[in-house]
């Protein structure tokens, strides 16, 4: 077929402008966040002491990290999704979230005897974290998938690491509201490995099935 | 323009001018298909130049070899490139060769014969709707044949 009779048929294939980039992915967010919220009600749920730990400013802190980072992946998966994004400037972002936690992080190591420090790092419950937002993520990353394979992204293997993020944190987000282990300590070490984790399986299946 | 641009990267690999026709046609696949992704409150060229460029690159990576484009200002990549032969002579013929059934007819009478698909809807004994929708998937299984070839 010579490039001209190509043409002419691209120009036959006029169909309905497909939805956009950002609905596709909000859709995804949507409709994973949902299966997750599900999961999560099911199998975990809040915390019994949640309205008293909304006063704390750990608790707080927690969440307000989480939701930084989700802003930002939701940000970053958006841009990293087309031929032209700048990828260095789309991770960049990312920065602020781990900034805010490091910033928490020296408050509690400032304001706690050392001593306590392994304690609140160790916490009580770390398996379950690793395991709770690895498994809640699934769905989110799924369907983020799904929807990036309509675009067109610089770098696949950066896309899906982008989607694992922001499935990630959605998936720490609820679960932070069942979590007793309130200490930046912990976040640090058993959340960011959690989403990391996320992540990395979100660059790996996204390396071969964003290709375009 | 498009063909600048691949020329330009074929010829920093030294790979011959014929088979970045082939480029050409699977980046003007990938504009087409992949059209949503262009922000419309960005400029076009840059990315309809980032498409290109990866296109190239990938075809470039499949004939084994390591590749490495930087992205160049857009305004020289307008600028003609005396080297680039006429490539209409250019034939992806088994590329099509691996559609299947219906949607190798359909495309066939587009293509060579010019018919639109409303003609060949009433040949075939299908709906306009059918007919467009195997053309999009044709050239969907194109994009991918494209992706799959060795050099």
């Amino acid at each position: 077929m010579k490039t001209d009779e190509l043409i002419s048929i691209i120009a036959q294939d006029a169909r309905a402008p497909r939805p956009s980039l950002p609905a596709l992915i909000g859709a995804a967010v949507a409709f994973g966040g949902l299966v997750a919220a599900l999961l999560f009600a099911e199998m975990l749920g809040f915390r019994p002491d949640i309205a008293g730990a909304l006063h704390t400013w750990r608790f707080d802190a927690k969440l307000a990290i989480v939701l930084l980072l989700f802003v930002n992946a939701l940000h970053a998966t958006a841009r990293l999704t087309r031929p032209d994004a700048d990828i260095s400037a789309a991770t960049l972002r990312l920065a602020l979230p781990l900034l805010a936690l490091a910033i928490a992080v020296g408050w509690e190591l400032s304001s706690t005897a050392r001593d306590t420090w392994l304690v609140r790092a160790v916490g009580t419950n770390s398996r379950v974290c690793l395991a709770a937002i690895t498994v809640l993520a699934i769905a989110p990353l799924a369907g983020l998938l799904v929807a990036l394979r309509a675009g067109a992204p610089r770098s696949p293997a950066m896309a899906g690491a982008a989607a694992g993020l922001l499935a990630g944190a959605l998936a720490a987000m609820l679960y932070a509201t069942h979590c007793p282990d309130d200490s930046p300590l912990f976040v640090a070490i058993w959340y960011v490995s959690a989403i990391a984790l996320v992540s990395l399986v979100g660059a790996a299946i996204g390396g071969r099935v964003l290709r375009w | 323009m498009l063909r600048s641009v691949v020329a330009r990267g074929f010829a920093r690999y030294q790979i011959g001018q014929e088979e970045s026709e082939d480029v050409v046609q699977e980046a003007l696949l990938a504009l087409h298909l992949k059209r949503h992704t262009w922000d419309e409150s960005q400029p076009l060229l840059p990315w309809v130049s980032a498409i290109a460029r990866h296109k190239t690159i990938d075809s470039i990576r499949r004939r084994g070899r390591r590749a490495y484009l930087p992205i160049e200002d857009v305004s020289n990549v307008l600028a003609a490139d005396p080297h680039v032969q006429a490539a209409n002579s250019f034939d992806a013929e088994r590329i099509v060769a691996t559609l299947k059934g219906r949607q190798r007819e359909i495309v066939h009478a587009i293509s060579m014969e010019g018919v639109t698909a409303r003609q060949v809807a009433q040949r075939l004994g299908m709906t306009e709707g059918a007919v467009r929708v195997a053309l999009h998937r044709a050239l969907q299984s194109l994009a991918r044949t494209f992706r799959r070839e060795p050099s």
